[in-house]
């Protein structure tokens, strides 16, 4: 293992984000009233993971606000103080001050002093709440289980959880622990840093020159085995670390007593226990299941080990040479636990999303080569080539399976971005005085990395605006009929081979006669006939908000329209179904990757172009009678009702089509972004599925072509800029 | 040029620490010889049907699939205006890899690859406004031959052409 620091930087911000990340998700759904302690623990061994990593790589300030976390965490979970709703919110905040100094430390942003201040006056305030006398009662209660754990520790070190004693009571019962290692390949400065980190845990006296080969410290410390563990996990190889307690006779009479006794039976073994090192088996353990993580796995130890250990140890303690199914027991033990608390961990590695659509790409090719040669061997006879037909069916299967297979690495499920929204939801709903329950369905459907992120934004918009314009207060809601607190449901499913997703309400619903008076005023042409459908699309039109008032939450009318771009941007369709006084339901229509695109492709000419499906609502043949023209130039064509610009395609890009006569063509019917247009082309070829490719990377941006794509024959074709050519020609037009 | 011969001294000074070479490969346009570095050259191919582009430079003749990749092809002929501009078997595409853009050029032939002293490279001499010399490195000589080492970066990223954006230079 290397010293140097840098290399592990990375791996420590992307595992506390994790952690960050589990522990907010933990606290979201910590019930107050009866905490689950399986939860809380989980939260503070979050807690303690990021402080043992800030600690070794010098960041105080996180070390700081996570060592106060720990401390009220740590009463907290053993009943010294009573959870409360204020407190929920304090660990709310201090998890993103601890985010923000996260980002600061890796270089984007600057951590937030005023709120890291607050926070810790807050937790400070919670944890002098925590009242002597209350101490003393949990202090005698867990007495047993301590004195259990105690026995163990000569023999099973890592086994043990928490002791008891663990961060916060300091300096009561102050522990020496014997440390040795091998400072092979350890730098000077991580050595310093080493050293330093240790002396903050405690009194540390160096047993031999720290440049040899095997460095012996011996430290004074209130705290437990792990804290001394992870503050030298960064560094030091695992296996080359031996971590051994020398108890003191501590000078509580009643424990004494029964302290004495293991401690007498197993000092003789003690040597042994050293051989045997325990600690070897877990650590490689770790390693070898886990290769991609590095916090030490100590923490997730199951409740279970402590429970049959005691027995086990106890019964085999008076046993001079330790039999050595022990510690294989014990790493066995080990390793259900893990399996059992983190099974998504230990199964799963950590890849560039390069190398991802690299493989994406190769695929791709593959998936085009296996189409030429299929149109090949089509023209070969079936009967001779009997053999070359079967092989090509099973080519392309394989084909088929091999694209799925790699564009699923890139599938992650939505609950990535589902996740954010209870917290979302909470806040505001607190700044509204709003009761508001959000309920989340279909959280491990799959999409496309990419779109996860776009996603992101334009929901957490709607997601708002259903709490803000949607919900009502808890009053007009008991005045409507209805229950107090208000149901916000996120759904997410597969249709087609695309992704839906729903963001629905059981609030007011839209108020149509409200909608129609503010596009009139905004000088929106509507009329009384529309479609409820047309009616709620105008809420999607620049500066369009029919809330009586402006707050910082929404109103201002921007928002909407940004989401709908960004939905179709993606390749994706927005609607709004709406009943009023009964709740609104918004629904976004995806592709499952950004990747690929549904088109049609047509034909001008010798040439073939691709139409994004999404843009199109219908595509027909017209008479000569519908074609009319304004101001002698401008051809437009009657079309249900709709006179629509004609966009020729020919014209756009100087081809020479097959004919010019609009009566001799198809005309396909636009719509983007509530303009319509019907483009002319010569004729329909088919619907594709098609992998986009980027023109601009190696050429550059071309008027109308948003992109390009290979054909089954290995050409190109262009990809048209619906909305670009579709608002050129309203501009032409107008 | 005296900016080129900079950029791509570095590149070669370990294969010849002591002589100041560079190698180009060589190619046809009607009559003409023309060099251009080998460290930009990827790979040479036939010409392939390419998929047109409405309203470019009648010189960029479209694009194709490059193994996935869709790369823009530029006909040198044309560019340079030698007239004769059929494609036939010995019609070749060379592809360059220009300041991470991949891009195609079509030339005549493609001959050889040759290795010069770039001190005894010449510098182009003034044609006035006649021919525009700023593409050009310099004239080389090979076995009585002259070669005109085209600056391709600069070539690219001509305003005509505008396939790199001029900051990369």
């Amino acid at each position: 293992m290397s010293a140097d620091l840098e290399q592990f930087y990375e791996v420590f911000f992307e595992e506390s984000s994790e952690l960050l990340a589990e522990m907010e998700a933990r606290l979201l759904g910590l019930d107050i009233n009866a905490p689950d302690p399986e939860d809380l623990n989980a939260i503070f061994r979050a807690a303690h993971s990021i402080k043992g990593g800030a600690g070794t790589f010098g960041f105080t300030d996180m070390t700081e606000m996570t060592h106060m976390l720990e401390s009220l965490l740590d009463k907290l979970r053993k009943g010294e103080i009573e959870i409360h709703s204020e407190m929920v919110d304090t660990f709310l905040k201090a998890g993103d001050v601890i985010k923000g100094q996260l980002a600061a430390h890796r270089g984007d942003g600057t951590a937030d002093g005023d709120a890291d201040a607050i926070v810790r006056s807050e937790l400070m305030r919670f944890s002098e709440q925590a009242s002597e006398p209350a101490r003393v009662d949990t202090e005698t209660a867990t007495a047993p289980t301590d004195l259990a754990k105690h026995t163990l520790n000569e023999t099973e070190p890592t086994d043990i959880i928490h002791s008891s004693d663990s961060g916060t009571a300091s300096g009561t019962k102050d522990d020496h622990y014997e440390i040795a290692f091998s400072s092979d390949g350890i730098g000077q400065k991580a050595m310093d840093n080493l050293l330093s980190n240790l002396n903050m845990l405690g009194k540390l006296e160096m047993l031999s020159h720290i440049d040899g080969e095997q460095c012996k410290l011996r430290l004074t410390t209130g705290l437990d085995e792990e804290d001394i563990w992870e503050a030298l996990a960064f560094i030091v190889d695992p296996s080359q670390l031996t971590i051994e307690k020398q108890p003191l006779p501590v000078p509580s009479k009643s424990v004494d007593a029964h302290y004495s006794v293991p401690d007498q039976t197993s000092s003789p073994t003690s040597e042994n226990a050293y051989e045997i090192e325990p600690e070897n088996v877990e650590s490689t353990e770790s390693k070898s299941a886990q290769p991609y993580g590095f916090f030490p796995d100590a923490p997730a130890a199951p409740k279970e080990s402590d429970h049959t250990k005691p027995d086990e140890t106890s019964s085999k303690a008076p046993e001079s040479p330790k039999p050595l199914t022990e510690p294989a027991n014990s790493g066995l033990a080990h390793k259900q636990a893990k399996s059992s608390t983190s099974v998504n961990e230990s199964s799963s590695i950590r890849v560039s999303i390069e190398k991802v659509d690299q493989m994406i790409n190769l695929v791709g090719e593959l998936v085009i080569t296996q189409a030429m040669l299929a149109q090949t061997a089509s023209e070969v006879d079936p009967v001779l080539y009997e053999k070359l037909n079967s092989g090509m069916n099973q080519l392309e299967r394989n084909t088929r399976d091999l694209q799925e297979s790699v564009m699923s690495i890139r599938m992650m499920p939505i609950s990535f971005v589902f996740s954010r929204y209870p917290r979302v939801v909470r806040d505001l709903a607190a700044k509204l005085d709003k009761k508001v329950e959000l309920k989340t369905v279909g959280e491990s459907t799959e999409l496309d990395k990419g779109l996860i992120e776009k996603i992101a934004d334009p929901l957490t918009h709607l997601v708002r605006n259903s709490l803000d314009h949607g919900i009502e207060s808890p009053e007009k809601r008991v005045a409507a009929g209805k229950i107090a607190k208000g149901t916000i449901t996120l759904r997410a499913f597969h249709q087609g081979g695309s992704i839906v997703i729903e963001v629905g309400d059981d609030g007011a619903g839209l108020n149509r006669e409200k909608i129609i008076a503010k596009a009139l005023e905004r000088g929106i042409p509507v009329h009384e006939n529309m479609s409820d459908q047309e009616v709620w699309m105008l809420i999607f039109e620049p500066g369009f908000s029919t809330a009586e008032k402006v707050t910082d939450v929404s109103g201002r009318g921007v928002g909407m329209d940004v989401v709908k771009r960004n939905i179709q941007s993606m390749g994706g369709r927005i609607e709004i179904d709406s009943v009023f006084g009964v709740g609104t339901r918004i629904t976004i229509r995806l592709p499952l990757t950004l990747a690929i695109l549904d088109g049609l492709s047509v034909a001008v000419g010798d040439q073939m172009f691709i139409v994004p499906l999404t843009y199109i609502t219908e595509s027909l043949q017209i008479k000569n009678t519908d074609i009319k023209t304004v101001a002698g130039k401008g051809r437009v064509v009657h079309v249900r009702g709709d006179y629509l610009p004609v966009i020729a395609l020919h014209e756009v890009f100087n081809i020479k089509p097959s004919s010019t006569n609009l009566e001799d063509g198809i005309l396909v019917i636009l719509d983007a972004e509530g303009h319509k247009a019907a483009m002319f082309v010569d004729a329909l070829i088919g619907q594709h599925q098609v992998v986009i490719k980027s023109l601009e990377k190696n050429y550059r941006r071309v008027t109308g072509v948003s992109g390009a794509t290979i054909m089954g024959d290995g050409t190109v074709a262009l990809i048209l800029d619906t909305t670009g050519l579709v608002m050129a020609s309203q501009k032409a037009s107008t | 040029m005296s900016q080129q011969q900079t950029l791509t001294q570095p590149e070669t000074a370990g294969n010849a620490p002591t002589v100041n070479t560079n190698e180009f490969l060589t190619f046809r346009l009607g009559s003409e010889e023309y060099g251009i570095d080998i460290l930009k050259v990827q790979e040479i191919r036939g010409y392939d049907a390419v998929t047109q582009i409405a309203n470019s430079p009648d010189f960029i003749k479209g694009v194709v699939n490059l193994r996935g990749i869709i790369v823009p092809i530029i006909d040198m002929r044309i560019k340079f205006r030698l007239g004769n501009t059929d494609y036939d078997q010995f019609t070749v595409v060379i592809i360059l890899n220009v300041s991470g853009r991949v891009m195609g050029i079509v030339v005549d032939g493609v001959s050889d690859v040759i290795s010069l002293n770039m001190d005894h490279v010449r510098s182009t001499p003034e044609f006035g406004s006649v021919i525009d010399t700023k593409y050009i490195m310099g004239l080389g000589t090979v076995d009585e031959r002259m070669l005109i080492l085209v600056d391709i970066e600069k070539l690219m990223a001509s305003d005509d052409i505008g396939l790199i954006e001029q900051t990369l230079n």
